[in-house]
């Protein structure tokens, strides 16, 4: 596959069983010891029915036959349920956060991604639609729903958890190899569900804090023509770029949009052409969104925008 | 038990054999489990409610769970004893009193194994979780 390619939804960027954190690293392991007992258990259970169809009768006694009966519907399967109880549970238990955690709130909105990175003792920083961990360090994610039920599942790094509107519920993940994976919206949450995914990137710490000081860096490119018609059609009504006058939380935040991979939330990789798409058709590509088209917008006022954004790396 | 059991032990056994056998004392084990799986229940939630953490000791809740265990046993003990009532071979469906403790004391062994093992899974959770998230 090209970069293009990559960009797109690759095979196994969002998968179970493609694992880069510690929660989900266990569940495969879980997974594949469970299929392997499970297939055991059944060619045992197929033996002993065909060595039973051709026994001759009264090959067991009654004594012999209860103690069967004890030993393998009683004692065996208690015993190996009960150890699978005992193994499994502690791995139900949350990683412990420590204070000094990076903390992400991810607040899932009809149908994109709110991410707010709060670094101990510094400032938020808001991105969206895609999320950066370090490898190595915990991460607690709190996430939120900020309309409707969303859930946040990255099947790679961890299991799925529920955002709720109102409450905050807490995820501490460990990322731990670098690479680009997938997450995306668990809970049915209206027409463009299933057009709600984001980016997760795992990091190199020191790599992880220079994207850091990057992003909370505002733009620099203010007085460039696709920021004045930004301006002028109104966009920051609805979104913020730091560093210009867009200051609006109503959509996402488009600070950094040019380093993304991918935009829409993580449905399209971040071109030129589907940018200006879903600036005068957003509501085409996400049926159900907020953001209205804008069909009375030039192609040239739309591609400039576009390309603006894309230059706010 | 064998036959050269000491003395006390066998009347003790007779006695067992006297007590009286009713559809209530066959739910005994499995009312214990579904009690001691409220408990448990009760027991987190106000822990998590009251103190805001896991207990670290929990003393209740063990001895609590010990409580479950022993009635239980106890219930089995005497249904194993009560079902070894001398008589004819099973199946015991005749109409007599006899086939009728048998019946009832094999029927309750059963629901005291499973309702202790079933105690056992419940109480597994509550001891190995430690977090009221």
């Amino acid at each position: 596959m090209s970069n293009e390619g990559d960009k797109t939804i690759g095979s196994g960027r969002q998968s179970a069983f493609t694992t880069f954190g510690t929660e989900a690293a266990w569940l495969a392991g879980l997974t594949g010891w469970m299929v392997l007992g499970a297939v055991i258990i059944a060619l045992a259970l197929a033996a002993l029915m065909v060595t039973a169809s051709r026994s001759r009768e009264g090959a067991l006694t009654h004594r012999q036959g209860m103690r069967l009966v004890l030993w393998a519907g009683g004692i065996v399967p208690s015993v190996v349920l009960l150890a699978l109880l005992v193994v499994t549970l502690p791995a139900m238990r949350p990683i412990r956060a420590a204070g000094d955690d990076l903390r992400v709130t991810v607040t899932g909105e009809q149908f994109w991604w709110r991410m707010r990175y709060q670094p101990a003792g510094a400032p938020p920083v808001t991105a969206a639609n895609e999320l950066r961990v370090p490898v190595g360090r915990d991460v607690v994610l709190a996430l939120e729903g900020g309309d409707v039920l969303h859930s946040f599942w990255v099947p790679g790094l961890a299991g799925k958890m529920d955002m709720v509107p109102g409450r905050t519920n807490t995820l501490v993940v460990h990322a731990t190899r670098a690479g680009r994976f997938r997450g995306q919206c668990a809970e049915f949450c209206g027409l463009s569900h299933a057009l709600m995914a984001f980016d997760v990137v795992a990091m190199a710490p020191a790599a992880f804090d220079a994207w850091l000081a990057a992003e909370r860096r505002p733009v620099t490119t203010a007085a460039a023509a696709g920021a004045r018609l930004f301006d002028a059609h109104g966009c920051g009504g609805c979104h913020a770029v730091r560093g210009t006058g867009a200051a609006s939380a109503i959509g996402p935040d488009l600070t950094h949009l040019g380093a993304r991979e991918t935009m829409a939330a993580g449905i399209q990789p971040l071109t030129t052409a589907n940018l200006v798409r879903f600036i005068r058709e957003a509501p085409a590509v996400k049926p159900g969104a907020r953001m209205p088209a804008y069909p009375q917008m030039s192609a040239q006022d739309a591609t400039a925008i576009a390309r603006w954004l894309e230059t706010n790396r | 038990m064998k036959r050269d059991a000491p003395r006390g032990r066998q009347s003790l056994g007779e006695r067992v054999r006297g007590l009286r056998v009713t559809l209530w004392t066959l739910i005994v084990p499995p009312t214990v489990w579904a009690m001691h799986f409220l408990f448990c229940y009760l027991w987190v939630a106000v822990s998590c409610a009251k103190l805001g953490a896991f207990p670290r000791f929990p003393i209740a809740f063990v001895a609590g769970t010990l409580a479950a265990l022993a009635i239980i046993l106890a219930s089995g003990w005497i249904a194993w004893v009560q079902s070894r009532t001398p008589g004819d071979d099973p199946p015991h469906d005749e109409g007599t009193d006899i086939d009728r403790l048998r019946f009832l004391a094999t029927a309750t062994l059963l629901l005291a194994g499973l309702s202790f093992v079933a105690v056992l899974f419940t109480a597994a959770p509550a001891l190995l979780l430690t977090d009221c998230r």
